[in-house]
């Protein structure tokens, strides 16, 4: 990431009050707590239903939260600053309609219409960025305003028809390779290689050092030397393209471009990022727990429906586990203080 | 909840990883939500119908009206969950077919029931209303009722692009003498008398928004077709706050027992009722004699349409509210 020009020796964050607490993940429950619910549901549901821990059910569920897990991806980034991004899911269908139409309609060769749809979904975060940084709006009526934004275009510009027909390339990611008799998606491979990439980047790099210390403390973080609105700024864009990889993984998943897709999805995304355990008062979080925030939700989504009971459980459970998550977040913040 | 009652059993699925069920076949009811008293009945009426044929039934929906990726996932799972035969009430016509295509091509029977994809014989059949039916009754039934006066219409419509809000809207326009599109067409057609569109989603806060927005363009309106039901009610509040709730024909599709109410009440004046209970007994009755002899049932059967309305009109046949009641959907 160039977006932060300090050289990560000029910034001694270690200096600071708030750098001992934010680097590392500290208390084991804030950590341990998702990877336990995750584990107690697979367990139940083992016991429920004989298929469930199947290699090609559990590869499905991965498959089924490829694309709030990306989303995800995007929206820990700005959580961590102690921002909010509700565009996510809007500018991911604006993302899938572009590439799609761009590949059919306009006849592009696919892999250009691919980057042409994550720079549209970049350029949304980059709008997202300045808006935030420059004129000083708060991060959630920005994205109320390109939530909006994104949606009508995406219905103008699709007449909100569904586009079909798509070149194999864009549905690819939905392709799977077997993996001793298990058919894993390759749109799973990459969800997991983005997480990896992500955690490490937010644990060895600078700059990923600098996105915990703006959200913490802006103030304290602009008096080291570090250009916040930068640090945001690159944020918001890298956001804008996890989203627009999101677009190409839900294309993939149904293999259509669909104008209504992406509807539910911030608020899917913000429950994976807070059921994960990252703070919504930024500068506190993991990155690997918003993937387990989403395996959770997909995990009860799965396992009810082998079961045979309603998925509206699932909407319960994952109600409680959001309020039992904040809630263990605030208790062991006040504790650590 | 479900247990397979022998060890042997067990064992062989175990070792078969995810091969198919032992004796009880498996059914997966896919409605578009799980909230809506239409979709809620269906899914009581597939569950007796399975309990009485000794078959197993997975349920699932999407989150709201529109959300096709919540629907292949329900798929997925219902697959993986053992079921060979799918019942979906496509929540978009044209997304869903890719995963249809490869549910069918692992061999399970998909069936649409209530609506049509698009192409339909992307399912292997279709157990529905026919809805261009449903339009033409109420429209014959509010051309009688006008008894030659003067027409300005408002339609309160579904959504832009839905196979069944043109297929109601343009039957409508048929039955009441109007020039209107063909069943197959996928366009709202369009008539001098018809003197406000507007899209209610179905919805009766949205109609009642549609229904105001509507008189403001002409306060004239003195008849009101509308998608469904919670629509029309949300046209005759609108109208109520106008005080023009007395000399306004309203007419409706379903059926539901709160529509019937609405009928009963003269909120509304006649409505298509349609048969979900029928249509997802029928789909459960399909997959049984799959899972027993491998027969899949192809093409189009048409669920049944019937005229409710209180005032009987000459040369219309419609039944009163009293049947609507007996055979109405949604809490009596």
């Amino acid at each position: 990431m160039k977006s932060v020009s300090a050289s990560p020796h000029t910034v001694r964050l270690p200096q600071l009050r708030f750098s001992s607490m934010t680097l590392r993940p500290r208390l084991p429950l804030a950590t341990l707590g998702p990877l336990l619910a995750l584990l107690a549901a697979c367990t139940f549901f083992a016991t429920q239903s004989d298929r469930f821990l199947s290699g090609g059910n559990l590869s499905l569920v991965l498959q089924q939260v490829m694309v709030v897990g990306v989303i995800a991806i995007g929206q820990t980034l700005v959580i961590l600053t102690a921002g909010i991004d509700l565009s996510c899911g809007m500018v991911m269908a604006l993302g899938g309609i572009v590439m799609s139409k761009f590949a059919t309609e306009l006849g592009l060769p696919p892999a250009l219409a691919i980057a042409c749809g994550l720079g549209v979904t970049a350029l949304f975060g980059l709008l997202n960025g300045l808006l935030v940084t420059k004129v000083r709006l708060p991060s959630f009526i920005v994205t109320l305003g390109t939530m909006n934004i994104a949606f009508a275009i995406t219905q103008l510009y699709s007449g909100s028809q569904t586009v079909t027909d798509l070149p194999p390339l864009l549905t690819s990611l939905g392709n799977t390779f077997a993996l001793g008799g298990t058919q894993i998606a390759f749109g799973t491979v990459l969800m997991l290689a983005l997480y990896g990439l992500v955690w490490f980047a937010l644990r060895e790099t600078a700059a990923g050092r600098h996105v915990y210390a703006v959200g913490n403390n802006r103030e304290a973080t602009r008096l080291t030397g570090i250009s916040p609105d930068r640090v945001l700024l690159g944020v918001y864009v890298l956001a804008g393209v996890f989203y627009g990889i999101a677009s190409l993984l839900s294309v993939s998943r149904t293999g259509v471009g669909d104008p209504n897709a992406g509807q539910t999805e911030n608020l899917d995304a913000i429950t994976a990022v807070v059921l994960g355990g990252t703070s919504l008062f930024g500068g506190r979080g993991w990155i690997v727990g918003s993937l387990i925030g989403a395996l959770i939700v997909g995990v009860f989504r799965n396992g009810l429906t082998l079961m045979g009971v309603s998925s509206i459980y699932q909407i319960l459970v994952t109600g409680v586990l959001v309020i039992l998550a904040v809630a263990t977040d605030q208790i062991s913040h006040r504790t650590s203080r | 909840m479900f247990f397979f009652k022998t060890p042997v059993a067990l064992a062989a699925l175990l070792a078969a990883g995810i091969a198919c069920a032992a004796d009880q076949p498996v059914i997966g009811l896919i409605t578009k939500t799980e909230t809506n008293p239409f979709f809620v009945k269906m899914k009581e009426g597939a569950q007796q119908a399975a309990q009485a044929k000794g078959a197993k039934l997975l349920s699932g929906a999407g989150k709201a009206d529109g959300d096709n990726a919540g629907q292949v996932t329900a798929m997925e799972n219902m697959i993986a969950g053992g079921a060979k035969t799918i019942l979906i009430t496509p929540s978009d016509a044209k997304a869903i077919i890719p995963a249809i295509q490869k549910a069918r091509a692992k061999g399970v029977l998909v069936i649409a029931l209530d609506s049509p994809t698009e192409p339909a014989d992307a399912t292997d059949a279709l157990f529905a209303t026919d809805n261009y039916q449903a339009g033409v009754l109420i429209g014959q039934y509010a051309k009688a009722a006008m008894a030659g006066k003067p027409v300005k219409i408002a339609t309160l419509d579904l959504f832009p692009g839905h196979p069944v809000g043109a297929q109601r809207h343009n039957g409508f326009l048929k039955g009441f003498g109007l020039a209107a599109p063909e069943a197959k067409s996928n366009e709202l057609g369009k008539a001098a008398e018809v003197v406000c569109m507007a899209d209610s989603y179905g919805d009766q806060a949205k109609g009642q928004t549609a229904m105001e927005n509507c008189l403001q363009k002409n306060p004239d309106i003195n008849l009101v077709y509308t998608i469904n039901e919670p629509a029309a009610a949300g046209a005759f509040k609108a109208l109520k706050t106008a005080g023009k709730d007395k000399g306004v024909v309203i007419v409706s599709v379903d059926g539901g027992c709160q529509g019937v109410k609405d009928v009963a009440a003269g909120h509304i004046a006649a409505t298509s009722q349609q048969y979900p209970l029928r249509m997802a007994a029928m789909g459960v009755d399909a997959g049984v004699e799959y899972a027993k002899t491998g027969k899949k049932p192809s093409g189009y059967t048409d669920t049944g349409v019937t005229l409710i309305a209180a005032k009987s009109v000459a040369g219309v046949e419609a039944k009163d509210t009293k049947t609507g009641t007996d055979l109405c959907w949604g809490k009596k």
